[in-house]
């Protein structure tokens, strides 16, 4: 039996409470000084609804987008020796280490009007910074490592033994994949997919520079959050902390099911 | 190892992919900060950095992150002694609560502090009577800090420490060492790569968090602006070289840490937990 168990749990309870719990229980508990009429009245706001159905939507259509770009990626990376393998594996946690407002400034001067490459898009009359694409854009950029370090160890220690038997038994490529490679892939897949999901709603720092910030058209949730404070809306700005906290959580569980959904089809 | 995609030309085209998409949605932002740093030569890049501004923005950032990466350190040994020592009941959702704050919003991070500390929070009446300052001071910068990086550590730890189990702790006690000469001599060694790991990790992004420090900011110039939050003054203000200068720290800051996270993972595979998720 090991020793100290008092002295750790102690510890560990005394900071979740301090650091976690209380300020968390601030949170859930301060909108409804609103009222219900009143928080009915914040959550019907067109301007609110806008900001959580950007954020919302943003966040879902890049976390796709990066699961087809972290399964290529993380494929790539596991499957194949090249020279510069480890240097390329290595770049995939960048967005991890570049702090967000970084991240957010110099997505801004590549993709603005007379940026590099927001120079070629305008050319062909598409507006990437200041407009919705570009949220888009930075939150792809964020969420790509939680798909590729989600799926890479499943990848490396799928028995390519099995892959080999479906070979030998006559499997096509297609098959192979779609078969066997695909099932045992897709719980972790899916739970990138939703780490990349809870980031990109949440994320501040890498989006409100290329976002343009308009109110109804390219102002996030986070955003309105802090317009809120300044405005010393508290339960305002906490009741949009609260929903997208509630939104971020429905989605965990959607997950959880859809993962559970796939473990037993895949044991029966 | 076989080639295992028979498909003549597949894999060169998904190497070829790969590439263009890390090369362009990643590696180009990362150079463009240096570029534009650059854009109007060496002096105009070092003339920022000498701001002192920036000079301020610098030690609070040091400061903040000299706070609040032990205290996460600390409370992620005792987390992981907590969990991978002992059975209890309601250790999922302890393990859930640990886990949390990656899962909300750094702005709600910072939010929650004003809600319990700011001047109409719960305790904003009580401070001011005691002219204590939390929010728009350094206080509120490290407990919007702390709340955003708390899992780092613990969650290298943990895993790391369940897969080790007891048993050379359970030697060092029979043989008459006390708890403490155990965790010192035994428990903290077989750890230290993953703690020096996740106080990295931590540390990287104690020192470039944005959104939850922002809340809890105030933005006074030269007293409460950390260096993230100077480089959205320098920008907001048209600065550009500035902001870019500023933001080569922290771009660099990154790039070290990344170099020594990867060398820590060729190095110490074996001694760091198994999982490598974020």
């Amino acid at each position: 039996m090991s020793p100290g168990f008092p002295l750790a749990m102690g510890i560990t309870l005394t900071y979740l409470g301090a650091i976690v719990v209380i300020p968390l229980a601030a949170l859930v508990l301060k909108p409804w000084a609103l009222g219900v009429d009143g928080v009915w009245k914040v959550l019907s706001d067109p301007r609110v609804l806008a900001a959580l159905r950007l954020s919302f939507g943003s966040a879902i259509l890049a976390a796709l987008v990066d699961a087809v770009l972290g399964t290529v990626i993380g494929w790539t990376l596991v499957r194949y020796q090249f020279p510069g393998r480890r240097l390329l594996d290595a770049l995939v946690d960048l967005p991890f280490a570049l702090p967000t407002a970084v991240a957010g400034i110099a997505l801004t001067a590549l993709y603005a009007p007379n940026g590099p490459l927001g120079g070629l898009a305008a050319l062909a009359g598409i507006k990437t910074a200041y407009s919705p694409l570009g949220i888009f854009i930075a939150l792809i950029f964020v969420g790509l490592p939680f798909v590729v370090r989600a799926i890479e160890p499943v990848l490396s220690e799928l028995d390519q033994e099995v892959e080999e038997a479906a070979r030998t038994l006559g499997a096509t490529d297609f098959q192979r994949v779609a078969m066997v490679v695909a099932p045992a892939l897709l719980p972790s897949l899916i739970s990138g997919v939703g780490l990349a999901f809870a980031r990109g709603l949440g994320e501040y720092g890498s989006v409100i520079f290329i976002a343009g910030n308009m109110p109804m058209r390219t102002e996030i949730a986070p955003l309105l959050i802090v317009i809120k404070l300044e405005e010393f809306d508290y339960s305002g700005a906490a009741l949009i902390g609260l929903t997208m906290v509630v939104m971020a959580f429905g989605m965990l569980l959607v997950i959880n099911a859809l993962q559970t959904l796939i473990a037993r089809r895949g044991a029966a | 190892m076989k080639p295992v995609v028979r498909l003549p030309g597949v894999a060169p085209l998904l190497l070829l992919f790969s590439v263009t998409v890390l090369g362009l949605l990643i590696l180009l932002p990362l150079g463009v900060v240096f570029q534009q740093a650059f854009a109007k030569g060496l002096s105009a890049y070092i003339a920022p950095l000498l701001d002192p501004d920036a000079q301020a923005a610098i030690r609070l950032t040091l400061l903040v992150a000299a706070i609040s990466v032990p205290l996460n350190a600390i409370f992620g040994v005792a987390a992981a002694w907590t969990v991978a020592r002992f059975e209890f009941r309601g250790k999922t959702l302890l393990l859930a609560l640990i886990d949390l704050p990656f899962s909300i919003s750094p702005v709600v991070s910072g939010l929650v502090w004003v809600l319990l500390f700011g001047a109409e929070g719960w305790f904003g009446a009580m401070l001011q009577a005691w002219g204590v300052k939390i929010i728009f001071a350094t206080t509120g910068l490290v407990l919007a800090t702390i709340l955003v990086t708390l899992p780092f550590v613990a969650r290298e730890l943990i895993p790391l420490m369940q897969a080790q189990g007891a048993d050379e702790e359970a030697a060092a006690l029979t043989l008459g060492a006390s708890g403490f000469i155990t965790f010192f001599r035994v428990t903290l060694p077989n750890i230290k790569w993953a703690l020096i790991y996740g106080v990295l990790l931590c540390n990287a992004r104690a020192m470039g968090e944005f959104g939850a420090v922002s809340v809890v900011s105030g933005h006074i110039r030269g007293v409460t602006d950390t260096l993230p939050l100077h480089i959205e003054a320098l920008y907001n203000d048209y600065d550009f070289v500035g902001a870019f200068a500023v933001a080569t720290l922290l771009a660099s800051l990154g790039l070290v840490t990344l170099v020594v996270k990867t060398a820590l993972e060729w190095r110490f595979a074996d001694e760091l937990a198994a999982s490598r998720r974020h």
